[in-house]
């Protein structure tokens, strides 16, 4: 933490040497906390660089990207940066932006064209965020027998697919850790509580030892129904999911949950870091810069890390 | 009294062979518990859980008596729940946020009634324009993120219980007998299913159609709100993007469960709340079974078809001919040969 | 002769819609089918075209026993129609249209060229300069009928049915299409004509067939015929003197009292505002042909549409009817034309169906007791002689006489002081007519007023004191006394100043 503050003050002093740098942003648009989370923090991180932001909400359309795209190309911007809503039809746009000697970021998901087309993505690898998690629990539960179940992502989804199986591999070596149930909670809270009911009635509750839910809104539904059958989340059931959204730490601070591995909306750092390299002196970032998936605990001052949260419009 | 209750047995008998046949694959399905003062057990589970789609298809059936339908019901959800946590998050009590997220229902309803009532819009279009836009308006009241409160009032009407019993529970079956009591002790069934079958013929008698079809999409955005209450209730928290999704499909399909025709006329409440059930069932029955996720829609799509094709008019003739047939097989006709 | 139908029959349930109709159609003649709705014009075309399977009678085409099961069978063997609306697809181009399910074809592809050329070919002769390769929907509907005239004669090639074709044309492209149908008889088809436009049958057909509640009326040839014979063929004339005597015995009644006066009535395009004064227990018969706004006029009276004009009032002062519950709440009944569409509701019960205005009227928080509805019910059917095994049978499973009982006894039951009944014996069967006649007569008796539109003048004689005779929406001439009967009518209805000048151009 205390690295990226100062690595963002060199950044700071940077920025002020050269003349402002235009970067044009076009983001998918607001369908969740995380994404809104991720536009303040874009604007703040450009605020405290120096760079003059241009903002494009797309409302979840790629025509509208495309247009905002070809404006920003027009406009002679220094930078795109870019949370592709699709992963197809970008070829030309992207030619286009190249042609102009602009480079462009993908920021949170990835595209399928040439990647000589964008200078670099930054996002978070799925399957790492899952093995964090389960690793996690392989040492929080030593030796001893844990029947384990699962909620899931909306079935099909990439994040469900790849946060199963990192959860998997993690575990994999640990005959004690067993996944007895497992059932779709589509991301959201009340899915989340519905199935945790089910899985309680299904496995007579004293019987389950820990949830691992793909997302935090899903264990936050879950922490619900756990309570409400009249059983403590966080000591009965220990509560392991992924995305740290501000709520989640809450209830950290409750005792109701045990950990959560961030997927960090701060995908604009890195992206200004490669950016800020690449202008300086033409250094070519790798084609993709993994962010950190950070595991949180109860041992992290939940309560502060509820507060820096709170406000970046999760 | 012995019309009422033909009118729902297919709808009990569905009920009854879906409860034999997810006991099948979880035996302790029918299990009740009493504890901490509270019923617990998967039947419970079914009647708290239903009770969204259970309200919405109340609303729905009288809408589609009238020969319309209301696709804006899920999205009027989101918007009374977000309308109920803001009001709680500003400090206004629970009183307040309950008669707020009812009002904003029913100005959705006064909203979808007139476009159809008074401009003429068809049902399908007037609710689509609410369904699709409406989302917006509630992710302007929650600012686009989960808007969470921790009023324990007001989540009991989501998660509470009366005497044991869900509290959810209580509303929809409350909401249901109170619209059957409305419906069937005045004259306002008859007038509803008259504009239904036929709106012009029924307006040259005398019946008010605008106003009765303004009154039934008011019922609808009512119900709704009661649904989007609960559903905000429960997880303490308005999700403006999830609350209610694709919750208008399963009232309609509740509703078409419940034998009631699309195109409008006779219909019965009791057997829409009833196809709510079923569909609860079906789903609650899913998780328990455990099967991978992956099968629940098919296992979901394969359950409705069946039950769907087993109530087809098509089906019900040829049961009936059946029926007429073994009962004269089992009264033979006097033979010859007793009086020879 | 072309096509002969001998004895033709069809029945659907409830009514006879056609019964033992002859028609002749000669080659190279334009033949006009003419009566009024429910006359059983449409159902004999449907019965030619194969849309309907007849129940009796015969078909000859060419002298050949024809049994068309299929409008598609008809064209094969040489019948073609074209309908009012006419049944191509505007989105297509013109040449698609017309060579529609046999294009011509090169490598199992649709040969564009040849298809233009083929089209061009096809419309060679009618006349039309149009650019065949563009989308029918650009050009007018005159140019879209002829184009659909060609296809039909190009596919068919005998007989050519035509279906109120007029009805939605201007009169150059009445002119245009005349020309196109001329040239058509020319050539030796046989083209059918109906049309209630009487002008243009006049300036257009050799022959014409009249047709009324499903029975074969007259053939006449046009030039020999009268307007003022053709109305009365067209409205029935076959009453004896017996029921002119009962017309003109109840016009001594003069004195009873006024009940309502409508004044200055009406709206733009609709009706012109007219005046009327209806006294109590009295019968008022609309006499006028289709389309001359007789229709209209009892809509005005009970605010199906609202009146723009005019200004109604009783003893007691002004009474307002804008709307149809403040027509009802003034004491109107209206039984409307369409019985099916406008009159009943199917799928409810005989007893619901006759308690529905009482209780809109009463108001849904004070609903009617089910003893009440019963007896209600019971009582009507009993008095109607309502034709159901019970109150509880959905009217739509009723016959169209019984239908018609309901409808009455709903506004019955609600003891109205005027009763409007537009077409109140259509489409039902003759013992039902006679009831419904007798029931009319009683209620008077009790005090009721009754405005009745009917295109039977017969009946009209029989039940009314005094008739308004209408034309082009037009209140004309009130007749009252000894001019109750069928030759004043319809001298009045004919007298001739209304021709439009289109036809009368095609006349000379």
């Amino acid at each position: 933490m205390k690295k990226t503050l100062m690595m963002s003050a060199a950044c700071i002093f940077g920025a002020t040497m050269a003349s402002a740098q235009t970067v044009g942003f076009s983001q998918i648009g607001s369908e969740s906390g995380w994404r809104a989370a991720e536009t303040t923090l874009t604007r703040q991180q450009a605020e405290e660089r120096g760079i003059d932001l241009r903002f494009s909400d797309a409302q979840q359309r790629q025509e509208n990207q495309i247009a905002a795209i070809r404006t920003f190309v027009a406009q002679g911007v220094d930078a795109i940066l870019l949370a592709p809503v699709v992963a197809t039809g970008w070829d030309s746009v992207l030619e286009e932006a190249s042609q102009a000697d602009i480079p462009v970021v993908l920021l949170d998901r990835q595209v399928d064209a040439p990647d000589d087309l964008y200078l670099t993505a930054v996002g978070s690898d799925l399957v790492h965020e899952g093995e964090v998690a389960g690793e996690w629990l392989v040492n929080e539960v030593g030796d001893s027998e844990c029947r384990v179940v699962e909620l899931q992502g909306t079935t099909g989804s990439s994040p469900a697919i790849d946060r199963a199986q990192g959860f998997r591999n993690a575990i994999e070596g640990a005959e004690n850790i067993e996944i007895v149930r497992s059932q779709t909670g589509d991301f959201t809270r009340t899915g989340g509580k519905e199935v945790m009911e089910s899985f309680l009635q299904a496995e007579s509750g004293n019987e389950i030892c820990a949830l691992y839910a793909h997302n935090d809104d899903m264990a936050l539904g879950a922490i619900q129904a756990i309570n409400e059958a009249g059983m403590n989340p966080g000591e009965d059931i220990l509560i392991v999911s992924i995305d740290a959204v501000p709520d989640i730490f809450q209830a950290m601070a409750a005792g109701d949950a045990n950990a959560t591995v961030e997927l960090t909306p701060n995908m604009a750092g890195p992206a200004f870091d490669a950016l800020e390299a690449y202008w300086a002196d033409g250094t070519e970032p790798e084609k993709f810069i993994q962010t950190e998936s950070q595991l949180y605990t109860q041992d992290d001052d939940p309560q502060a890390e509820y507060e820096a949260r709170k406000d970046l419009g999760y | 009294m012995k019309r009422a209750f033909l009118r729902v047995l297919p709808q009990l008998l569905t009920l009854a062979a879906l409860i034999a046949l997810v006991t099948l694959f979880f035996p302790q399905f029918l299990s009740v518990d009493y504890q901490a003062g509270r019923l617990s057990g998967p039947v419970i589970d079914v009647l708290k859980r239903g009770a969204p789609v259970a309200l919405l298809a109340v609303g729905m059936t009288l809408v589609i008596a009238t020969r319309g339908i209301d696709l804006s019901v899920g999205t009027v959800m989101a918007i009374t729940g977000a309308v109920a946590a803001w009001t709680i998050s500003a400090g206004w009590g629970v009183g307040a946020a309950i008669i707020l997220a009812l009002a904003a229902g029913i100005a959705c309803g006064v909203w979808n009634g007139c476009l159809v009532a008074i401009f003429g819009i068809q049902p399908i279009v007037a609710t689509l324009i609410l369904m699709t836009s409406g989302r917006g308006i509630a992710q302007l009241i929650t600012e686009g993120r989960i808007l969470t409160f921790t009023d324990p009032a007001f989540a009991w009407l989501g998660s509470g219980t009366l005497l044991g019993i869900p509290v959810p529970t209580i509303l929809w079956i409350v909401a249901a007998i109170a619209t059957v009591v409305l419906m069937r002790r005045t004259a306002l069934g008859l007038l509803v299913e008259a504009i239904g079958i036929n709106r012009a013929a029924s307006a040259l008698a005398g019946v008010n159609a605008s106003v009765l079809l303004i009154a039934v999409y008011m019922a609808s955005g009512l119900c709704a709100a009661l649904a989007g209450i609960i559903a905000t209730a429960d997880i303490r928290g308005a999700d403006a993007n999830n609350a209610g999704l694709w919750l208008e499909l399963d009232a309609i399909l509740a509703v078409v469960i419940g034998g009631n025709s699309l195109l409008g006329g006779r219909f019965s409440v009791a057997a829409s709340v009833l196809g709510a059930m079923i569909i609860q069932t079906i789903d609650t029955g899913i998780l328990l079974a455990g099967f991978p996720s992956e099968y629940n829609l098919v296992i979901k799509a394969a359950l409705v078809l069946v039950i769907l094709v087993l109530q087809s008019p098509n089906l019900a003739d040829h049961w009936h001919f059946v029926r007429e047939n073994v009962r004269r097989r089992r009264e033979p006709e006097p033979s010859p040969d007793v009086k020879s | 002769m072309l096509l002969s139908i001998r004895d033709l029959s069809k029945s659907f349930p409830g009514t006879r819609a056609l019964d033992g109709v002859d028609f002749d159609l000669r080659a190279g003649e334009v033949h006009a089918l003419l009566g009024e709705n429910g006359a059983g014009k449409s159902t004999l075309i449907k019965c030619l075209t194969g849309a309907y399977r007849r129940d009796a009678g015969e078909i000859r085409l060419d002298g050949e026993k024809i049994s068309p099961s299929s409008t598609s069978e008809a064209q094969e063997l040489g019948i073609g129609t074209v309908y009012q609306e006419v049944n191509l697809l505007p989105n297509l181009t013109v040449a698609q249209n017309l060579t529609f399910g046999r294009e011509p074809r090169r490598f199992g592809m649709v040969d564009g060229k040849a298809q233009r050329e083929l089209a061009r070919e096809m419309l060679d002769g009618y006349g039309l300069d149009i650019d065949v390769g563009r989308d029918l929907g650009a050009y007018s509907v005159a140019v879209r009928q002829i184009v659909a005239i060609a296809r039909a004669v190009a596919l068919s090639g005998k007989v050519l049915i035509l279906d109120e074709p007029t009805a939605s044309l201007d009169a150059a492209e009445v002119r245009m299409l005349f020309d196109v149908i001329r040239d058509l008889r020319d050539r030796g088809l046989g083209i059918i004509f109906v049309s209630h436009f009487l002008d243009q049958v006049f300036a257009l057909c050799d022959r014409l067939t009249v047709l009324r509640n499903g029975r074969k009326i007259t053939t006449e040839t046009t030039a020999d015929l009268d307007r003022v014979k053709l109305i009365e063929h067209m409205l029935g004339h076959e009453l004896d003197r017996a029921s002119e005597e009962a017309a003109t015995t109840d016009s001594v009644a003069d004195d009873r009292p006024e009940l309502l006066r409508f004044e200055g009535i009406g709206r733009a395009g609709v009706v012109e505002p007219f005046d009327l004064t209806i006294r109590k227990g009295e019968v008022i018969g609309l006499a006028g042909l289709l389309g001359s706004g007789r229709t209209e006029t009892a809509e005005l009276m009970f605010g199906v549409r609202t009146p723009q004009t005019g200004k109604t009032r009783d003893a007691d002062g002004p009474v307002s009817h804008a709307t149809p519950r403040e027509a009802i709440a003034a004491g109107f009944g209206f039984a409307p034309e369409d019985r099916k569409t406008h009159g009943i509701i199917a799928d409810l019960s005989v007893r619901e169906n006759i308690i529905l205005a009482m209780q809109a009227h009463r108001g849904w928080t004070r609903p009617i007791p089910r003893a009440e509805q019963d007896a209600i019910a019971e009582d009507y059917i009993a008095k109607l002689d309502i034709r159901t095994s019970d109150a509880d049978k959905p009217v739509g499973d009723l016959s169209g006489g019984n239908q018609q009982k309901v409808v009455l006894a709903r506004w019955l039951a609600m003891n109205p002081r005027y009763l409007i009944l537009d077409e109140p014996t259509r489409g039902i069967d003759v013992g039902a007519h006679a009831e419904i006649l007798r029931l009319i007569q009683e209620i008077t008796e009790e005090g009721m007023s009754i405005l009745v539109i009917s295109s039977e003048l017969d009946e009209l004689i029989a039940v009314v004191d005094r008739v308004i005779v209408l034309r082009d929406r037009k209140h004309m001439r009130e007749l009252t006394g000894e001019e109750v009967a069928t030759d004043a009518i319809v001298r009045a209805i004919a007298s001739s100043d209304h021709a439009p000048d289109a036809a009368r151009d095609h006349a000379r």
